[in-house]
């Protein structure tokens, strides 16, 4: 992949003036962009989707090209958790209190068909959580199981594009329901 | 390294009743509940024996009744038994522990008292060990039921 080309330019103008230049942009672009470069993902993996979280670290797939590599111990520090496995219902309240530790403006990945869905263990099980979505919202869903890491860089990739294009869940309307009538 | 003649013959001097199996790598003997106390003391105790490691620790669900299956092995002379111990009663079963006699399975007592309801008579501390303490049910069971949670296909 040419990752140059995959970077969006700087979200501004330089007009260059005698002894330097001005730069001019709204601060919301710029603050979005700044933020979108530097992800700090959670250290949180429940099963073995990690592994592959891990990999996606790792020097082959490296996903500090594309500012994600400061995985950071304590959700106060984070700013996206990565849900790279199974959620089982002991789980559930864990996840919830680390999602409400991070700092605002937060970001969440599910990643697998057990993040998503609750995955091979849908059918048949007392134990698992079918889907974390049902715990807390999720800004990007991906499918596999385990995903590639390409998957999850792509992931990122399309986080970031969220991330840049504004205020991400607000900007997501629910349409409302018609009201089911009377008769 | 013993035999596993050897080692069946020693056990039936211990559990006449107990019924051996040799078909698989190593031996298996099948045991009621009664009978697994005073056997597994001689396991670990005997000299020529010395079962000094448990390293499995498993509970199955028959339908007709219960069991639990212990995996032992000598780090003395690498020898390893396989015990079944057959638990008749499904509504209370309850078979002597051996905690006292293998430490380890203490904590493999209380995981399959957490998930198929078999007592360990004894135990210091039977609790359940993965499910929440007010968990209603034994879900490794083949009878259990949940219908909130469970899809079934
Ligand atoms: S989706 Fe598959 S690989 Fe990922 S945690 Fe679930 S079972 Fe494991």
């Amino acid at each position: 992949m040419d990752v140059k080309k995959t970077l969006d330019p700087f979200p501004g103008q330089v007009h260059q003036s005698p002894g330097g230049g001005i730069l001019t942009g709204t601060l919301d672009d710029v603050i979005n962009w700044a933020r979108s470069n530097s992800l700090w993902p959670l250290v949180f993996g429940t099963s073995c989707c990690a592994i592959e979280m891990m990999s996606t670290a790792s020097a082959k797939y490296d996903w500090s090209r594309f500012g994600f590599e400061v995985a950071r111990a304590t959700p106060r520090q984070a700013d996206v958790i990565i849900i790279a496995g199974t959620i089982v219902n002991k789980m559930g309240p864990v996840l919830k209190r680390l999602y409400d530790q991070m700092p605002e403006p937060r970001y969440v990945i599910a990643m697998g068909a057990c993040a998503t869905s609750g995955g091979p263990f849908f059918y048949n099980t007392y134990s698992v959580v079918k889907g974390a979505d049902h715990i807390i919202p999720v800004d990007v869903y991906i499918a596999g199981c385990p995903p590639r890491p390409e998957a999850l860089l792509h992931a990122l990739i399309t986080l970031q594009a969220k991330v840049k294009s504004g205020a991400p869940r607000e900007k997501i309307s629910i349409p409302e329901l018609p009201k089911p009538s009377a008769s | 390294m013993m035999s596993h003649e050897e080692i069946k013959s020693l056990i039936l001097n211990y559990s006449p009743e107990a019924v051996c199996d040799e078909s698989g790598p190593w031996l298996q003997v099948s045991i009621q509940s009664t009978d697994w106390l005073p056997l597994a003391e001689a396991l670990r105790n005997h000299s020529q024996l010395q079962f000094d490691y448990l390293f499995c620790l498993t509970g199955v669900d028959w339908k007709t009744h219960l069991s639990v299956v212990y995996h032992l092995t000598s780090k003395v002379f690498g020898h390893t038994v396989v015990v079944k111990v057959k638990i008749d009663d499904r509504i209370n079963p309850v078979v002597e522990t051996v905690s006292n006699i293998w430490r380890t399975a203490e904590l493999h007592e209380r995981e399959a008292y957490d998930l198929f309801g078999i007592r360990f008579n004894s135990h210091p501390d039977l609790r359940r060990l993965f499910l929440t303490d007010e968990w209603v049910g034994w879900p490794l069971r083949k009878d259990y039921e949940d219908p909130i949670n469970m899809i079934k296909l």
